[in-house]
């Protein structure tokens, strides 16, 4: 698994207190992890913080799952 | 602040204002409630609320008289008497916190007046009368009510009305020993900043221009609010405190701030 992988499945184990073995690609992070509108918001921020990126809002509209969060970093970073 | 207790009112997480306050006041002693909006925000105050051995946890909603009366009789009921609250609530449609100001529709302006704006009046009415020794209330504003800044529109103007009330409420409440006073707060990564178009730029643009160079901390702002709250404010009401890195004063960009291309990373022009 990428470093980037590793990086957000920490963020999330920690933002979220899930089972590290929930977070699968396909993971959503409101329908499967249990985070609400405001968790989305946070994980966002803490993603943005942790690998100093920007994640405009539109983007951020996007970022549903696992999956997606990693895809999205990679291409930024 | 040994011997004095207080409301907190708009904690969301660790990253607020408000729990910047809190953390300053409670570390030099002073006995804190807090309130919250909602599940969603009372499961993330009530463990800061909890770091700080405070379990005094109470449902607000601002935008409802009623819902005031029982925050406030809940304070009556634990404690008679307060001697200060921190309001650091604002709301405004996201939507509308990008692009022109001129386009504010009727509904937005009302909401965002009423939150922003009304409930610190409504605020000062329930708890100047649980302060019969005096007291003192604070606010949070910012300086898009003094100047334009990109994005802030309706809640611009909303901080405006808000400052100006805090000058009339100075008036008001000093008779009776209590202190109004609003904090302008630098830009700080917040949850409710995350609804603000471009707030990394803005954050960018005050940290170059900014005479001390550089963003303030949360714990900045909770130093500012104990000098307000506390014993050592008793002189200053109806003040305005600029906690911003001097932002307030600048006219320019300065000398040697990088230009603006640098900071948005823009090349299309």
């Amino acid at each position: 698994m990428s470093d980037i992988a590793d990086r957000v499945k920490k963020i999330v184990v920690e933002h979220l207190g899930v089972e590290e073995d929930k977070i699968t690609d396909n993971a959503s992070f409101i329908d499967d992890l249990g985070a609400d509108s405001l968790d989305t918001v946070e994980l966002v921020m803490a993603f943005e913080e942790e690998f100093g990126i920007e994640i405009p809002d539109d983007a951020a509209e996007n970022i549903q799952t696992f999956g997606d969060a990693v895809k999205f970093i990679s291409e930024a970073k | 602040m040994s011997g004095k207790r207080g409301l907190i009112m708009g904690v969301a997480n660790d990253k607020s204002i408000a729990w910047g306050i809190a953390r300053v006041l409670g570390n030099q002693g002073a006995e804190l409630a807090f309130s919250y909006q909602g599940e969603a925000l009372k499961k993330r105050v009530l463990p800061l609320a909890e770091s700080l051995g405070t379990p005094h946890l109470f449902e607000c909603d601002v935008s409802s008289a009623e819902s005031m009366d029982a925050l406030f009789d809940g304070l009556r009921d634990l404690w008679g008497s307060i001697d200060f609250v921190v309001h650091a609530i604002g709301f405004s449609d996201k939507s509308e916190l990008r692009g022109r100001y001129v386009d504010t529709s009727a509904e937005n302006f009302r909401m965002s007046m009423d939150i922003s704006v009304y409930s610190f009046t409504a605020v000062c009415q329930r708890a100047a009368a649980m302060m019969p020794q005096g007291g003192s209330l604070l606010t949070m504003t910012y300086y898009g009510a003094e100047r334009v800044m990109p994005h802030y529109n309706v809640m611009g103007v909303a901080k405006a009305a808000l400052e100006a009330s805090v000058m009339y409420l100075a008036e008001d409440l000093g008779k009776d020993g209590i202190r109004v006073n609003a904090i302008s707060a630098g830009p700080i990564k917040t949850l409710a900043a995350s609804g603000i178009g471009d707030f990394r730029y803005i954050m960018k643009w005050n940290e170059l221009n900014s005479p001390l160079r550089r963003n303030v901390t949360q714990e900045e702002v909770g130093k500012a609010a104990l000098y307000l709250l506390s014993d050592l404010g008793t002189g200053t009401t109806g003040e305005n405190l600029h906690v911003d890195a001097g932002y307030h004063v600048v006219g320019m960009k300065a000398v040697d701030a990088p230009d603006i291309d640098a900071v948005t990373g823009r090349k299309d022009h």
